[in-house]
């Protein structure tokens, strides 16, 4: 399909993107199944150049009869359209993707065909305990193949799986949760991850009722992560350059260069990395503040955002890396952060071992902004603040509303843990492949008690 | 009245919907729907002036849904032909078949009358797919270069959707429906010393067509000529101090808080579980029904499905129900909740009140919310004389930040824009503020409701609920009101600065 579209195209370029998407997924509450299904959907994108006019034009279940009318249709919104700030040459073709012709092996239900029992050995050791099990697990196939009339031939697929599983006792008073990324459901260890959230419904037997205030505070790996994707959504260059971001240097231009953390810690995205491994160079279905259709194709590779400590690059287009006069640094569809390099990190269960007074928390929710100028974050605590004292933990306090910003929480870091791959909490609809290390903030900002269990 | 779209009533619904509702029922399922879907979307984005996005994007495909031994089966597909309707129909048995194992739950849905050959189309006037892109870059460049005179950069988006929708199922129900829904709004931006600030519109998204953009249902460029100015006083105004506060809180702003606090919590799923690991569950829970104390005796609230111009309003639901209004909180109890076919059995509650919705062919409809509203007082009191009833206090227009708990407890919401009370009159405005507060403490501290003319139906285009995760449109009907006592915080010292 993309060799035909780009066929029938006369405009001056065309960039075609086919996005073949199946999914499976199982939704369960109580102990029981609720929703389930599988679904396959193909997306053709047509993105024509008419001199510095583009169209974009997207549709899905594109029949062969019905190509040359999308085409036609993308050429014409080309030829009406003012021109493009951000146009610039097509990326030229490099080697073409050595499976680009491959058949397509979608998922399917079947995938779950090891999990589905496993899980239901899980209800029955939930129900025999007391507890009822709440959660979803969905596994994704996108094969993305982008050509241009440059000569570009690339094609990307990329498995995605995500288990969430939440426990709770059976008044619903204390709940647990815990999450895992996986790319075929295959090293999913359900009845491991059930031991652990019953564990963790064990430790919060004992309420411990605290006030709002400022509180040392043990962030696990999946907080972090939500945090720092927020802060990653919001670096995009145009924004800091036009003085609107928290990335935005007072008196003109960006932040890059300054130093943000005070602990040498490293925030970078790689396509190769193993675990979180993404597509290795740009698609872009539309133009925004921080994509550019005109960059479909470009190379993606290793990319410090931030490099012990200090702020060394922002999301950047071709246009806005000509604007700030700074490298060329799309965005890359993992996150990474990891601690000083050297000597051994803690992990979690030593960083709580070390810890004489403070909260442990398991994870963050309806994060939001308050304010763009400081990033100021609102958001919730959920299923599960534990209160550790001399290195144990001594049970459940009440749930919390925060008030923080990731950049500033960057400057006041105590400790930083050993990384490992972790699932995002609230971002997970939207990014999966991260990893992260667990994270001790002296001051940590819990504005409001929140009632929520 | 508009008709649906020749085009999508040459697509062969009927032979698809037959092919699969006849193999779902060879293969043994009890009931089975079929539901083939196109939206149509486009959305156009400026950055002072020039346009800096545009997709058009159109969603074609169908779904089959299954109720096999009691367990939900459900599979999408996207080839037009019988041959291709029956395989879906055999995969969405499958799936249940695979799924039954982990089923305790046997599903049984709530008897609803057949609807055969039903049609609706929402109230428009003109399809915003009819006018050329280029005229509405136009208009959004023009508005924008207005703004721009008092900014350093204004953005100016506009979305707009029409969805069509075939619905058919094994009792004999078969609908076809079409509506559409614009939202356009703009930003200012502009520096000064010590930071920068923006203002949006607060123009609400609508059920309308492109109308909407050239006078009908709001008036644009009152809005536009004064939000420079506004803007500017924003920078200018001092931090507000944080404390207790007594608020009178727009329309503007004040569908959001019904959206969250009322809104999801009054979604039976929620107060049942089913939503527990994701966006969470329900302070109002089932065994309160009757009996909490949601809000103050002016508190009036209901789901609508049927209102004119409403962002949720349908002729009938994803599961062949008819598009009903009910109360959900009368005199400040709370008497009902948003249902689906399932729930409405479950709980002995009779026929659904038609609040299944998917927002595409590829998802199953879950129970989605219908326009949740708080009614106005008939012969209440304007905005202004409801600000003239507080002593020290804050007027809180336009909506921007919002955050609450998973059980729909704790609440922080900020806005376009504060303006203090002194003495019952506006005394200029204050930055940094946002309220906080636990959902029936607010709602019981709700002294007076405004009067019909400060009615409006506000709303989202984009509310997130399920897993997968889906996006439904729904509007808010509120009039401004008047709140006792409510706390505000000073978000830059929240920061630590």
């Amino acid at each position: 399909m993309v060799e035909r579209a780009l066929g029938l195209s006369r405009n001056d370029g065309c960039v075609v993107l086919v996005d073949e998407d199946s999914t499976a997924n199982l939704r369960f509450a109580g102990n029981t199944l609720t929703t389930n299904g599988v679904a396959r959907s193909a997306r053709l994108t047509v993105i024509s150049i008419a001199g510095q006019g583009v169209g974009v034009v997207s549709r899905t279940a594109v029949r062969a009869d019905q190509l040359a009318d999308v085409v036609a249709a993308a050429e014409a919104a080309a030829r009406d359209a003012q021109p493009a700030e951000d146009a610039r040459a097509l990326v030229e073709a490099g080697p073409a993707s050595v499976h680009w012709g491959d058949e397509v092996r979608p998922t399917d239900i079947g995938v779950f065909e090891g999990f589905a029992p496993a899980l239901g050995e899980a209800f029955a050791a939930a129900e025999a305990g007391g507890r009822k099990l709440y959660g979803f697990a969905e596994h994704s196939l996108t094969s993305t193949f982008l050509g241009t009339s440059t000569g570009v031939r690339l094609r990307h697929d990329q498995p995605t799986g995500r288990l969430e599983l939440n426990a709770k006792s059976g008044d619903l008073k204390r709940s647990a949760w815990t999450g895992v990324a996986t790319r075929d459901f295959t090293d999913v260890d359900v009845a491991a991850l059930g031991s652990s959230l019953a564990q963790r419904l064990e430790w919060a037997k004992t309420r411990v009722d605290l006030p709002a205030g400022r509180y040392e505070t043990l962030l696990p790996p999946s907080a972090v992560a939500d945090l720092m994707i927020y802060m990653f959504w919001s670096s995009g260059a145009r924004n800091a350059l036009d003085g609107r971001s928290v990335f935005a240097r007072p008196g003109g231009g960006t932040r890059v260069g300054e130093q943000l953390a005070t602990l040498p810690v490293t925030l970078s995205s790689d396509p190769g990395a193993a675990g979180v491994a993404c597509a290795p160079f740009v698609t872009a279905h539309a133009s925004s503040r921080d994509s550019s259709v005109f960059d479909n194709g470009l190379p993606l590779g290793r990319t410090d955002w931030i490099r012990d400590g200090r702020l060394e690059a922002l999301l950047q287009t071709r246009y806005s890396a000509e604007l700030s006069g700074l490298p060329v640094t799309p965005g890359v569809d993992n996150l990474i952060m990891t601690g000083p390099a050297g000597g051994p990190a803690p992990s979690l269960e030593e960083m709580i071992a070390s810890t004489r007074r403070g909260l442990l928390v398991t994870c963050l929710w309806y994060i939001r902004e308050v304010d763009p100028q400081t990033l100021l974050l609102t958001g919730l605590t959920r299923d599960g603040v534990y209160l550790v004292e001399h290195g144990e933990v001594v049970g459940e306090v009440n749930n919390f509303r925060f008030n923080e910003s990731p950049v500033d929480l960057l400057g006041r870091l105590a400790e930083v843990g050993g990384s490992g791959q972790t699932l995002p909490r609230e971002w997970n609809d939207y990014f999966q492949r991260t990893i992260m290390p667990a994270v001790r903030v002296p001051d940590f900002n819990m504005s409001t008690v929140s009632q929520a269990s | 009245m508009r008709q649906i779209d020749p085009d999508f009533l040459e697509l062969p619904l009927r032979q698809l919907a037959d092919a699969a509702l006849q193999r779902a029922r060879e293969l043994g399922a009890q009931h089975a729907d079929f539901r083939l879907e196109r939206v149509r979307s486009e959305a156009l984005s400026l950055y002072d002036t020039r346009l800096e996005g545009a997709v058009d994007a159109d969603d074609l495909g169908y779904a089959v849904r299954v109720v096999k031994d009691g367990t939900w089966g459900f599979a999408a597909g996207i080839h037009l032909t019988p041959e291709a309707a029956a395989v879906v129909a055999e995969q969405a048995v499958r799936v249940a078949e695979v799924s039954a194992p982990i089923n305790r739950e046997p599903i049984e849905l709530a008897a609803e009358p057949v609807h055969a050959g039903a049609v609706w189309v929402s109230a428009y006037d003109v399809d915003p797919f009819e006018v050329p892109a280029a005229d509405k870059v136009g208009l959004l460049a023009e508005w924008s270069a207005g703004l721009l005179k008092g900014a350093d950069h204004v953005s100016a988006r506009l979305l707009q959707v029409k969805e069509q929708k075939f619905y058919a199922d094994t009792a004999g129900t078969v609908t076809t429906q079409q509506r559409v829904r614009v939202h356009p709004k703009l930003n200012a931006m502009k520096a000064a010393e010590g930071g920068f600030d923006d203002m949006s519109t607060i123009a609400p998204p609508v059920g309308r067509g492109y109308e909407y953009l050239t006078g009908t249902g709001w008036d644009w460029q009152g809005e536009l000529t004064r939000l420079p100015e506004l803007l500017a006083e924003k920078l200018a105004a001092p931090s507000v101090e944080a404390g207790d506060y007594d608020l009178v809180i727009d329309r503007s702003n004040l569908w959001l808080t019904i959206h969250e606090s009322i809104g999801h919590a009054t979604e039976l799923d929620r107060a049942l579980g089913y939503e527990a690991a994701y966006a969470g569950t329900s302070f109002a829970t089932f065994d309160q029904l009757g009996e909490l104390v949601y809000g103050s005796p002016v508190m009036n609230v209901t789901g609508d499905r049927t209102v004119t111009h409403g962002l949720a309003t349908i002729g009938y639901d994803d599961e062949g129900v008819r598009g009903q209004s009910f109360d959900i909180v009368r005199d400040g109890i709370l008497v009902g909740y948003q249902l689906d076919r399932r729930m409405a059995l479950m709980k002995g509650l009779g026929r659904s009140n038609g609040c299944a919705f998917a927002d595409s062919p590829g998802h199953m409809p879950i129970q989605r919310m219908a326009n949740v509203s708080l009614a106005a007082a008939p012969g209440g009191p304007s905005t202004e004389e409801l600000i003239a009833g507080v002593e020290r206090g804050l007027y809180i227009v336009g909506d921007k930040s919002w955050s609450i708990d998973m059980q729909r407890y704790n609440f922080q919401f900020t806005g376009q824009r504060a303006y203090r009370i002194s003495r019952g009159k506006l005394d200029g405005q204050v930055r940094d503020f946002a309220y906080q507060a636990t959902t029936t403490d607010f709602w019981q501290s709700m002294e007076a409701v405004g009067g019909p003319e400060t009615y409006v139906l506000g709303g989202a285009f984009n509310c997130g609920k399920g897993q997968p995760g889906q996006v439904a449109p729904v509007s808010h009907g509120c009039p401004s009101a008047l709140f006792r006592g409510v706390r505000i915080l000073n978000t830059v010292q929240e920061g630590g600065k």
